[in-house]
């Protein structure tokens, strides 16, 4: 079983995010469950939300407290909560930033742990969609970092998810941070 | 159709294909995304011949569900916590006058403190209420416990909780085959009402009774109730003759061959015991799991069959007795009566408290060696509660 922690603030489509996770994980023929931390999300306010996928029928209804990736929308929240609480030793990190592991304050953990990456989803969002909704650009990251699921299967579906004009900007955007990540990755490897 | 769907969604389709006619709504969190659900499948013209009504609180929402099911239409509505208390008179009605509404509840715990978080405070608090009770144990089983509810309500003109753990479930989005429109209309026909409301052809419902007959009254609504055990399981084979899995019931086993420690419990945190208990069998403990599906009537003599070989049994419980303690507990040992079975209450997962392996675990290995107390509440902060005494006390 594959374990994700999403954190962000209210609006940035955050249970969207985990929800999208698993129908690509669906659409792979693959078992997940998504779920919210639950609370009166308020726009702004810090949320939580939780992905699994596993081959086999995922019972537990824990939340996620050993997340094997985690996935941080807005990294202002690196200052106010333990973002990385439980990761587990080889863990996957994407960090939606234009800012070094340095400037944010992460170094020690991100050399700890080789599988820390940024990602400027803000910036890629802002690039083809004109709104500050990093969400479906960092799933497109996702994939590319820990292969759990397809480019092929996120964009599917954000294409069942959304409506099509939205639908096709969002999957040009995943793209793009697909091959942002790939292109980096080699670049340190 | 399999479909990774928000568990209201599925359950919100599943309604629909039971063609109910009158659907009355008050929106509550956890409960809201159900029949907003159904609202736009109405709007949409997916689901054609129901009328769906917006009223100006739970007891209206009851209130309506009663009048518009006496006059022979099939009504579903949903509630959860403070919205269920505020309706329960009417509550109380539905079951007393073998209305066969369906209601789901969206487990979720009742204030004061006030708290939109999962437990089963709200849906307990109805047990004495006539109701058939059924819980949902995933989502799958929440979709399909929907239709069957209608079978059973309307097989015994009896109305029909489902129960189905808020957020956990609700707000879930996972894997679930979604009743076929097809195969429901074939597993539940139109509604054939006992009784009808007509202007031309008057009849009193509900009418005082007196002294001189209103024990036999309520000795016929408990007589009626418990035809509900013979019913809920044919009902569950039906499903599975059309539908192709297994559904409902009154209780579901697991792990139970050999187990001489055997926990209970209701709804979606049976996922979490049963990979707790996959882990404990692996490192040799004997151990299984109970499922109780059908909470009223209580499955007395299917719990005392399941627990025959046991030699203890932990009730886990999402509510409790202020006062006493657990309340499953307490029905459990109608089946444990005459035995020596020990029995230990585990409250756990109030207010949305996190149900986690790791803790249950603990939990169970020393009830495996009969070293918990009589009643425990999992997690509970030792500190918190002694500062909070001490502050009381003014310390």
């Amino acid at each position: 079983m594959f374990q994700v922690r999403i954190h962000g603030r209210g609006g940035q489509g955050v249970v969207t995010a985990a929800e999208l996770l698993a129908q690509s994980a669906f659409d792979e023929k693959r078992f997940a469950q998504a779920f919210p931390s639950f609370g009166s999300e308020r726009t702004g306010a810090p949320v939580v939300a939780f992905c699994r996928i596993a081959d086999a029928e995922i019972r537990v209804r824990e939340p996620i407290m050993f997340p094997d990736a985690i996935i941080i929308q807005d990294s202002t929240l690196l200052k106010q909560i333990d973002v990385f609480a439980g990761l587990v030793t080889d863990g996957y990190a994407l960090i939606n930033s234009t800012r070094s592991f340095e400037e944010l304050g992460i170094s020690d953990l991100a050399h700890s742990h080789s599988r820390f990456i940024t990602v400027p989803a803000t910036a890629m969002a802002m690039e083809y969609l004109g709104r500050p909704v990093p969400n479906a650009v960092l799933l497109g990251a996702f994939a590319a970092l820990t292969k759990i699921v397809s480019l092929h299967s996120v964009t599917d579906a954000i294409n069942e998810k959304f409506k099509p004009k939205i639908a096709a900007s969002n999957c040009a955007a995943a793209t793009a941070a697909y091959e942002f990540v790939l292109a980096k990755v080699a670049a340190h490897a | 159709m399999l479909r990774q769907v928000e568990g209201s969604k599925a359950v919100a389709d599943s309604v629909a294909a039971c063609r109910p006619q009158v659907i009355c709504a008050y929106p509550i969190s956890p409960q809201t995304h159900i029949v907003e659900g159904l609202s736009r499948l109405v709007k949409e013209g997916t689901l054609e011949g129901c009328e769906f009504i917006n009223v100006e609180s739970e007891f209206a929402a009851m209130s309506v569900a009663i009048g518009a099911s006496a006059t022979g239409a099939r009504v579903y509505t949903a509630t959860a916590s403070q919205g269920l208390l505020y309706m329960v008179e009417a509550v109380y009605n539905a079951s007393g006058l073998g209305l066969p509404i369906v209601m789901t509840v969206a487990n979720r715990a009742i204030g004061a403190p006030i708290n939109i978080w999962n437990d089963h405070s709200d849906s307990m608090s109805q047990r004495d209420s006539g109701w058939i009770q059924i819980y949902a144990e995933t989502n799958q089983e929440a979709a399909d416990l929907h239709v069957q509810a209608f079978k059973i309500a309307e097989e015994l003109s009896l109305p029909v909780m489902v129960c189905m753990d808020g957020f956990i479930l609700t707000h879930a989005y996972e894997r679930v085959d979604v009743p076929e429109q097809a195969d429901v209309d074939k597993f539940l026909p139109p509604f054939q009402p006992r009784q009808i409301m007509d202007p031309n052809n008057p009849v009193s419902i509900g009418a005082m009774v007196g002294p001189e007959a209103f024990t036999e009254v309520k000795y016929i609504s408990h007589m009626k109730n418990k035809l509900a055990l013979d019913v809920i399981p044919q009902v569950a084979s039906d499903f599975q003759g059309i539908f192709g899995r297994s559904s409902g019931g009154l209780v579901r086993g697991y792990k139970l061959d050999g187990a001489q420690t055997v926990v209970i419990a209701l709804g979606s945190v049976l996922g979490t015991i049963k990979d707790v208990v996959d882990e404990m069998v692996g490192a040799d403990f004997a151990i299984g799991v109970l499922g109780i599906i059908a909470f009223r009537p209580f499955p007395t003599e299917a719990v005392r069959s399941a627990l025959s070989k046991a030699k203890r049994v932990v009730v886990l419980e999402k509510a409790f007795q202020v006062g006493i303690g657990g309340i499953v507990i307490e029905n459990v040992r109608e089946s444990l009566r005459g035995t020596d079975t020990n029995d230990y209450t585990l409250i756990a997962g109030l207010g949305g408290r996190p149900i986690t392996k790791q803790s249950l675990r603990e939990y169970l290995v020393r009830a495996c060696s009969d070293n918990v107390e009589d009643l425990t509440f999992l997690d509970l902060d030792t500190e918190l509660v002694d500062r909070e005494i001490l502050r009381e006390a003014g310390v």
